[in-house]
């Protein structure tokens, strides 16, 4: 059994965004980047069916700039067996089907079972990479999967998908298919230092690729803070223990809800 | 012709679609065209009837047995017939859990992606720009449309009012679809067992996210809970690391509630939370990011670290009680 997880390096959650002088994307040096949430996910999801299994591979392929190195180690770190990097420079500008146009051409030989991706990236947030990729290699899909019945595997496996509102709903698919993972599948284990060492020895497929053509894609023109539209009330003015006195004396006398 | 998708279970409307109904109504008035609705089913029990009333050219009934609950393989297979069908300029959805699943597979299928999430557009020099949020919400980027139609566009869930989709009378007209092999075959869906906690009743939330960095931190918003006579609830992350139950998780895939007062400690108000809590009557939001979206819907801010502001916030609490 082969599964192939995609993953993508984003910028920190916690990251300060400063915005291009042309506005047309952020400042990209000097920022931290890790991998993107529900990729995370999707990696565990695949290295633990993997384990329940007993047998197979797990091969992490992402499309990023030569930085997005570090998100394969990390994965090969923590037990996937081989990597993937198709290294193009500048990611930002690739519209969600030509990322899935770049890795349908370099995963169509490598024949996976199941094809794992978070749901969503962090940072642009297509949401659709996964779903076109399956499209384009002509597999069945499901996006949002929150579960995945493991003991089911087989020439088919079931996999739970969270609906809106606290609803979900088993599905059963037959494979090969692609899954789109949420966060909180299950709980994300750390590499290990053995795992470190065994990750140096694991190959890397280094394969640079410009953006295919394609006259459909949807192009950003222009980033900026977005304009509040609420008026806040900040308080303590940078002074979270004074703004803490202010807050109470305001929810009391002001607003009149405690 | 522009088209938009009705999204319903069995019949019964999702009402996210009377959205993009007002959305695909506005965008018609701006390239003087018109909207037709869709509704792929078996059998739509008198959904049609319903969207009728609206102010559309008609109401297409695709159907087909194999429609009778939703697959991605079988909608998008419909959506593919009737956009051959109809030819259209735009197609427009709400951006539900329902519409990312299959939307970008009938896009794919016309050698197009899908436009998503957009909060709002305009017209600039004849030509549309939308605008989508980005990385978590913190940014803002104003996206265009290349290449030929049809247009995949869907919309977040609040972009446009249900309320303002306009009246008319509309012809209904049936189209018996053909849906190749499905793939994949549907259980029924269902809702987990009932947790003990019902926020949707508690007039006092504090609400923690991954700014409480630890879960032996959580006892502190638990205090202030406390003193409040509130309940605790939080941002997915949270829950996804099991630090709270999943019932305590607020947002598009937890409870939606409405509370008197709501106070986020160190969330940063990503959409999918946000939609789960903005009709709180006060918010309060305490976060270190001056520029985390949480404050764009907070009616009282504190930029600061939460854990010198809610130990000053417990005490004070606790004097005002006497
Ligand atoms: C399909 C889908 C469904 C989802 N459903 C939900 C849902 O139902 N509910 C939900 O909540 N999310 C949901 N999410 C996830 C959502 O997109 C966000 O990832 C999540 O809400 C972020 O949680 P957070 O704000 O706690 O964490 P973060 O976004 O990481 O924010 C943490 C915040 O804490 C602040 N902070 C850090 N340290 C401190 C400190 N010491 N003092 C003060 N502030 C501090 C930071 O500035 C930051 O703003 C969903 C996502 C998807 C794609």
């Amino acid at each position: 059994m082969k599964i192939v997880v995609l993953m993508k390096q984003v910028v920190n959650k916690d990251a300060v965004l400063r915005i291009k002088a042309d506005c047309s994307w952020i400042e990209e040096s000097d920022v931290a980047l890790q991998t993107s949430e529900s990729d995370g996910y999707a990696l565990e999801e695949a290295l633990r069916l993997r384990e329940a299994k007993g047998q197979g591979e797990v091969v992490v392929c992402s499309v990023g700039t030569h930085a997005a190195k570090s998100v394969i180690k990390d994965a090969l770190a923590r037990g996937a067996n081989r990597g993937i990097h198709i290294i193009n420079n500048e990611p930002h500008k690739l519209s969600p089907y030509q990322t899935a146009k770049m890795i349908a051409e370099v995963i169509k030989g490598e024949n996976p079972d199941l094809i794992f991706t978070g749901l969503q990236s962090d940072d642009l947030g297509y949401g659709q990479t996964g779903v076109i990729l399956a499209e384009l290699l002509g597999i069945p899909h499901a996006t949002i999967v929150i579960e995945i019945d493991r003991s089911s595997l087989s020439d088919t496996l079931r996999v739970k998908r969270e609906l809106e509102s606290g609803w979900y709903q088993w599905f059963n698919y037959r494979l090969p298919a692609l899954f789109t993972i949420q966060s909180g599948i299950s709980q994300i284990r750390y590499a290990s230092l053995k795992g470190i060492m065994e990750a140096k020895k694991k190959e890397i497929k280094e394969i640079v690729m410009d953006a295919p053509a394609f006259s459909s894609a949807q192009k950003i023109q222009k980033v900026y803070l977005p304009v509040k539209t609420k008026q806040t009330q900040i308080l303590g003015n940078g002074d979270a223990k004074r703004g803490a006195v202010e807050l109470v004396e305001k929810l009391k006398n002001e607003a009149r809800v405690i | 012709m522009i088209l938009v998708f009705i999204e319903h279970k069995d019949g019964v409307l999702n009402k996210t679609s009377l959205e993009a109904i007002t959305a695909a109504q506005a965008i018609a008035k701006d390239i003087n065209d018109r909207v037709s609705a869709v509704i792929p089913c078996d059998d739509d029990k008198g959904l049609a009837q319903e969207i009728a009333n609206y102010d559309l050219e008609k109401v297409i009934v695709a159907t087909n047995p194999k429609l009778n609950v939703y697959t991605p393989d079988g909608y998008a297979d419909a959506w593919a017939e009737i956009i051959k069908r109809e030819k259209p300029q735009y197609v427009v959805m709400s951006h539900t859990y329902q519409v990312r699943d299959f939307a970008p597979k009938v896009a794919a299928r016309f050698d197009r992606e899908v436009l998503a999430d957009v909060i709002r557009y305009r017209k600039e020099e004849g030509k549309f720009v939308f605008t989508r949020r980005i990385f978590l919400g913190k940014l803002d980027a104003d996206v265009v449309l290349q290449g030929e139609a049809p247009y995949f566009v869907t919309f977040q869930s609040g972009a446009f009012r249900p309320d303002k989709a306009e009246k008319g009378s509309a012809k209904i007209e049936k189209v018996e679809v053909n849906v190749s092999e499905i793939r994949m075959s549907p259980e029924e869906p269902f809702q987990e067992t009932k947790s003990e906690v019902d926020l949707t009743k508690s007039e006092i939330i504090v609400a923690v996210g991954r700014g409480i960095k630890s879960q032996e931190n959580i006892a502190l918003a638990q205090q202030l809970a406390d003193v409040l006579g509130g309940d605790l609830a939080a941002s997915r992350p949270i829950c996804d690391a099991e630090w709270l139950p999943i019932d305590r998780q607020i947002g598009s895939s937890g409870q939606t509630v409405a509370p008197k007062l709501y106070i986020a400690l160190g969330i940063s108000g990503a959409i999918q939370h946000v939609v789960g809590m903005k009709n709180s009557q006060v918010i309060v939001a305490i976060n270190k990011d001056p520029e985390a979206p949480i404050f764009d819907i907070a009616d009282y801010g504190i930029v600061g670290d939460l854990f010198d502001a809610v130990p000053v916030m417990i005490e004070e609490i606790k004097k005002l009680k006497g």
